[in-house]
């Protein structure tokens, strides 16, 4: 388990982490979202011992980091952003040198032989770390921490780096992790922590901005209010239709995808659902919708979102009044 | 400790440095103990011992430039400074294994001794005060060198670096003694690296001395470990 009480690190007047305070659960795996800068790294290095705290409290299995230390890290199996790997030994020498570090009781070949095995990397087992690829390098780094069997596992972007079928081995790996062990990983991939974490905690600017589990917030995060048709019809004529549908804020043609064909992005107040008017509407012209589908939230829009909250709904609503007025006055003089 | 002592040792004969380094001690040791005895048909071997202290200038900080500024440059300070070991312990890891490289190149002054105890009566007392003397400025010296690799990620740096604080520790017994204001001249030369060493090419075993080389290796040790301390929270 680890509890982080009111973290604050500070560099000289920089604030990098302004009092964050979480939980993470025996065998619950906790998504770290948030983009680069967000203070991520830094808690986690916080976490592990590596950096000191300027205020704050976390405990590791109940040990305190700054109390403790060696308790505590004994807990802990960390992969840093950059694999802190010795390039000019083979994948068995510094696997072994982890071992001994780490002061490891399990029976040496065997556990060494089953992380490798795990973490698909029984293939290079001889060979200098120096001379594997990015994605294997990666994997050295992931066996580093899991050696010891420690409780926790602290992950720091872990799939960088991996192409996608290793990204999804990864995945699997860290979810079949996560069942017995307390894995905190990080990622500025909304879909990444979204497939992965039981929890997902939003940090920006060394503040969190949402702590939740990962079905609440992509429930909250998914965006039926924004769509992407691709629309058969005159694009002018198509954009002036779609803006008279009550709710609609904004469309943007974007592409002319097929001949004739245009994408459009149609973005209405949220919370309405505009499908059905909009079939309505273009079938009474005859102009066919050849695709639909709800566009995904970008990290931007959920930090955009997270971040300045009240004002964006609000303003949002302002500009649908304003549209609803003129739609109504329209009709009126119809 | 073992741990890191046994890593260490491995990446000094790994990275050729500690070839390198044994390789010019023997050859430096070979020429002076060729001139200042064998060439004179002599069992004194005072004069190669006390001219190695420069040889140690030099290659010293040869052994140690990549002790830590290479963990920080690569990142592996992460592993380390993570680990469920304490910083003396990953400090004293990382002493041990240069002063093990460097034990050896002493050693080989021993067989020098050997070789000549055919040819003549050698005076095994003052060789092994000499070689006790020259292993505890060794471990002084070694020491100022991990200080200051603690404190750059560039190798270069740490190596000129530590030629500059070693030539510094050396030349203050000199400095001392143009120095008018007395008690100011009288500190330098007590912490006057030469000052110290020199007694033991002599043949003068002096406890005090002894005792300055243990105390600067713990002081700049412990130096080293307020550094590793300092940077978690900087």
């Amino acid at each position: 388990m680890i509890e982080v009480k009111n973290l604050v690190k500070s560099y000289g007047d920089k604030l990098a982490v302004a009092g964050i305070s979480f939980k993470a659960n025996d065998g619950e795996i906790l998504g770290f979202l948030g983009p680069n800068g967000a203070g991520k790294s830094t808690t986690m290095n916080i976490l592990t011992g590596y950096l000191s705290s300027t205020s704050g409290e976390a405990f590791i299995n109940g040990h305190d980091i700054l109390e403790d230390p060696i308790a505590a890290k004994r807990e802990i199996g960390y992969l840093p952003e950059f694999p802190p790997l010795y390039l000019d030994m083979t994948v068995k020498e510094y696997l072994y040198f982890v071992y001994e570090l780490r002061g490891c009781k399990l029976p040496r070949n065997t556990h060494l032989k089953e992380i490798c095995e795990l973490v698909k990397i029984d293939n290079v087992f001889n060979r200098r770390i120096n001379n594997l690829s990015k994605g294997y390098k990666q994997r050295v780094g992931l066996a580093q921490a899991l050696v010891g069997n420690p409780n926790v596992l602290i992950l720091d972007e872990p799939t960088v780096g991996l192409d996608p079928k290793q990204i999804i081995e990864i995945r699997t790996l860290i979810k079949k992790l996560g069942k017995n062990h307390t894995v905190i990983l990080s990622s500025h991939i909304l879909s990444e922590v979204q497939a992965v974490c039981d929890r997902i905690v939003v940090i920006n600017q060394g503040k969190i901005v949402a702590d939740d589990t990962a079905d609440n917030l992509s429930r909250e995060l998914t965006a039926d209010h924004k769509l992407i048709a691709r629309i058969d019809g005159p694009k002018d004529e198509v954009i002036k239709l779609v803006q008279t549908i009550p709710g609609v804020v904004s469309v943007v043609a974007d592409l002319q995808r097929e001949k004739g064909v245009w994408e459009y992005n149609i973005e209405a107040v949220e919370g309405t659902d505009i499908r059905r008017e909009l079939n309505r509407r273009l079938m009474s012209r005859n102009w066919y919708i050849l695709g639909l589908r709800s566009s995904e939230l970008s990290l931007e829009d959920i930090f955009l979102k997270l971040t300045m909250g009240e004002s964006v709904t609000e303003f949002l609503a302002d500009k649908a009044d304003d549209l609803e007025e003129h739609y109504n006055s329209e009709e009126a003089e119809k | 400790m073992t741990a890191v002592l046994k890593r260490e040792v491995r990446a000094y004969f790994d990275s050729l440095i500690g070839y390198i380094f044994l390789t010019a001690f023997f050859a430096a040791s070979g020429v002076l103990f060729s001139i200042s005895s064998l060439s004179f048909g002599s069992t004194d071997m005072s004069a190669m011992y006390s001219t190695l202290f420069f040889v140690l200038l030099v290659l010293i900080p040869i052994l140690t430039m990549r002790t830590l500024s290479e963990d920080k440059r690569q990142k592996t300070d992460q592993l380390l400074l993570t680990a469920p070991i304490s910083l003396s312990a990953l400090v004293v890891g990382k002493f041990l294994a240069a002063m093990l490289i460097y034990a050896i190149g002493v050693g080989m002054t021993l067989v020098y001794a050997v070789v000549i105890s055919f040819f003549g009566t050698v005076s095994w007392l003052t060789v092994l005060g000499n070689v006790v003397g020259l292993l505890l400025l060794g471990a002084a010296y070694i020491s100022v060198g991990i200080l200051i690799s603690s404190l750059t990620e560039n190798q270069v740096i740490a190596a000129i670096g530590g030629f500059g604080c070693m030539l510094a520790l050396y030349l203050i017994g000199s400095i001392a003694t143009i120095i008018p204001i007395g008690w100011i001249s009288k500190i330098f030369a007590e912490i006057s690296f030469s000052e110290r060493y020199n007694p033991f090419t002599f043949g003068i075993f002096d406890f005090s001395n002894v005792l300055f080389f243990i105390s600067a290796t713990v002081i700049f040790l412990f130096l080293t470990i307020r550094v590793l301390e300092r940077r978690r929270w900087s």
